[in-house]
């Protein structure tokens, strides 16, 4: 979900080089690549992008949560609330830094997110309206977060994978709290319920789409998937999804908002419907909900912290120079 | 009803020292999004995790000495602004970086002191939590006076946008050190000492620190107080109305 | 604007029951000072009795790939240095 639109590099296609051969074969023998270590520059490239935007994903997508710390029905919910958001500024700063480690800076990363030249995940330019959103952000986006993260702790580029096991450990209680905040609305007064309900009604389909677009009109994954940069295909895991959220749904005593959903004996998955693939294009172009407020908001915190980071390193100068005078 | 007469001074005590917390931590989340840079998100957020976990050590206590069933959760969201406790400076806005970081720094540094005598408690509950909370407070004390050293002494700009936070929020120090008559009692009966006898060593830290950022301390009479009494400034009915909106208005449910 | 990007740090960490530093991840600092606090705060949530190295980035020396082999090549025809070179009679222990 990560890669929705990351067209892979075809640059290097034509390497056949020694060290070429060296680098296939580590792939061949799932031996992982490191960052000194000679690789094609389509891999480095196509690489670079997940990562850097799988980073820009967890950052943004503290906005959303966070708009609820205020306002945290206890102080349990608050304290756990905030522990999560923590979390996802952590997961993207280990993935930021293992961004680096392919020759890029954090700084470089971060204006090409606010300049719009990097992507995030669509999943985090909608709005949060209710506390049940961030109930249905912690059960849906981290269900299908960990979906899709869990195979990439077998990725072929050492410090993506060594990242994704550190976030995978961490990850396991925020879906965790995510359902559980679901479970208490969904059991308790019909307000409460009504507000589940809604809030599903409005994450459901956004959800389906994060996986990105069906696996006929996805860019060309083969050389991705050989080197083990995407592991599954777009469909494989949004069934997936799918069928492992119905029947959480069904335990809530929530609907999901689609008519053509039903069990298919044959297949023993779920079939469901086709979401709106014109909304999903047009938030990744920049014209969702939020997507306006969630970099503005970014921006403003980055430029208006410029003079603190400055201040900062003027410090140290000033203390190296007393140092050696 | 159990017409046994509550420890109104030991009540007092600890919803004092919960709304700090409270109150300090509801102000430092707004910052999580907006911070000067990703690694300072994370640093603030364990702040606030510290202070929120220790309001709700404080509160829990304060609502069982009370005996009148009310939890946690009853005190933060169902009590209006005249019968909160915390001190005025924690409620002050967040301002600049500058303002965030010297409202904090203030506070941790009166924190650290407070609690090092509350260890000391006749109450083994609260001397159990202020040990605790010290070792994570002293961790705070590093951090703020870190950034109070860097900012003080950064850049021009940095440096003045310091020395007019300072000015700003230093006079709302002085209430931290003043004692009233629960105070007074406390200090009697051994469960927390008078706040006077935190001021002249609390004054060495935060002094020590101004020296090295190149700030000098406000020469500003006003004092102002009245958080122990619940007359607050206008700020925490806005902070309050926004904390407490969602809980109030499906009264009498889990969350 | 460089003068407001900061320098990066490699942090290593090692567990309370660990026995060595492990390379953990990166992050940016001023200084060291908060290269350290900041380590702290990202890579331990201030776990006690854990031990930090923070090291500047630029500080570290790494051998070349290519050197590996002389650096590094297993002497194979050394394998006696290898436990698993030697078999161990049966039923007996601690060996």
């Amino acid at each position: 979900m990560y890669t929705q639109l990351v067209q892979p590099d075809e640059s290097s296609a034509g390497d056949a080089g020694p060290e070429a051969s060296v680098f296939e074969d580590k792939i061949d023998r799932a031996v992982t690549i490191e960052p000194t270590d000679w690789m094609p520059e389509a891999y480095r490239k196509t690489l670079l992008r997940q990562i850097s935007q799988h980073a820009h994903s967890e950052i943004v997508g503290m906005l959303p949560e966070a708009n609820w710390l205020t306002r945290a029905p206890s102080l349990e919910r608050k304290l756990i609330l905030l522990a999560k958001v923590q979390d996802e500024g952590g997961h993207g700063l280990y993935l930021y830094s293992a961004a680096e480690t392919l020759g890029t800076s954090r700084d470089d990363m971060i204006d090409a997110l606010l300049e719009k030249r990097a992507k995030y995940s669509s999943i985090f330019n909608y709005p949060t309206l209710t506390w049940a959103d961030v109930g249905a952000i912690g059960w849906l986006v981290d269900g299908a977060a960990i979906i899709n993260q869990i195979p990439l702790t077998q990725c072929s580029y050492g410090p993506y994978a060594r990242a994704m096991v550190r976030i995978c450990k961490e990850e396991s209680f925020h879906q965790r709290q995510g359902y559980d905040v679901m479970v208490t609305l969904a059991r308790g007064t019909p307000e409460q319920h009504a507000m589940a309900q809604d809030a599903l009604d409005r994450w459901w389909w956004p959800s389906v789409m994060m996986f990105g677009p069906p696996d006929a009109e996805s860019a060309h994954n083969e050389q991705s998937m050989r080197w083990k940069i995407k592991l599954f295909s777009n469909d494989a895991l949004r069934q997936k999804f799918v069928d492992q959220t119905i029947p959480q749904a069904d335990a809530l005593g929530l609907t999901i908002p689609d008519p053509d959903l039903r069990w298919n004996e044959a297949t023993q998955h779920y079939d469901f419907g086709t979401p709106d693939w014109s909304e999903f294009y047009e938030v990744i172009r920049g014209n969702g909900p939020c997507n306006r407020e969630r970099l503005g908001a970014r921006r403003a915190a980055h430029e208006d912290g410029a003079w603190v980071r400055e201040a900062a390193l003027a410090y140290e100068r000033k203390v190296r120079e007393r140092a050696t005078a | 009803m159990n017409a046994a007469a509550v420890d109104r001074s030991r009540f007092e005590f600890l919803l004092r020292a919960g709304d700090n917390g409270l109150i300090l931590g509801q102000r430092l989340v707004v910052l999580i999004g907006h911070a000067p840079i990703l690694e300072e998100e994370l640093g603030m957020a364990n702040v606030a995790l510290d202070l929120l976990g220790h309001a709700r050590m404080w509160l829990s206590y304060a609502g069982e000495v009370e005996g009148a069933n009310r939890t946690e959760d009853d005190l933060a969201y169902f009590r209006g602004a005249s019968e909160f406790r915390n001190a005025l400076l924690v409620e002050q806005d967040n301002g600049d970086f500058a303002a965030t970081i010297v409202r904090q720094f203030l506070f941790d540094t009166w924190h650290a002191r407070a609690l090092g005598a509350w260890s000391a408690s006749s109450d083994e509950r609260i001397a159990g939590i202020a040990q605790k909370a010290k070792r994570e407070v002293d961790y705070h004390v590093t951090r703020s006076g870190d950034w109070v050293a860097r900012l003080g002494d950064g850049t021009d700009e940095s440096h003045a946008r310091m020395q007019t936070a300072l000015a700003q929020l230093w006079p709302y120090t002085g209430e931290l050190f003043i004692a009233d008559d629960v105070d007074r009692e406390l200090a009697a009966r051994g469960i927390a000492g008078s706040p006077e006898e935190l001021r002249d060593a609390w004054l060495g830290d935060v002094a020590a620190v101004f020296a090295r950022a190149t700030l000098s301390i406000p020469e500003d009479a006003w004092t102002p107080s009245g958080g122990k009494r619940g007359l607050h400034s206008e700020h925490l009915s806005y902070l309050l109305a926004e904390m407490q909106s969602l809980r109030r208005s499906v009264p009498g449910t889990r969350w | 604007m460089s003068k407001d990007i900061w320098p990066l740090w490699e942090v290593f960490v090692r567990s309370a029951h660990g026995l060595a530093h492990k390379h953990v991840g990166s992050l940016h600092a001023p200084d060291a000072e908060m290269a350290m606090l900041n380590a702290r705060d990202v890579y331990t949530r201030r776990n006690e009795g854990v031990s930090l190295w923070v090291v500047k980035s630029t500080d570290i020396v790494a051998s070349e790939p290519a050197a590996n082999e002389a650096l590094f090549d297993a002497p194979k025809d050394k394998s006696y240095r290898y436990p698993t070179y030697f078999t161990v009679p049966k039923g007996v222990k601690h060996l």
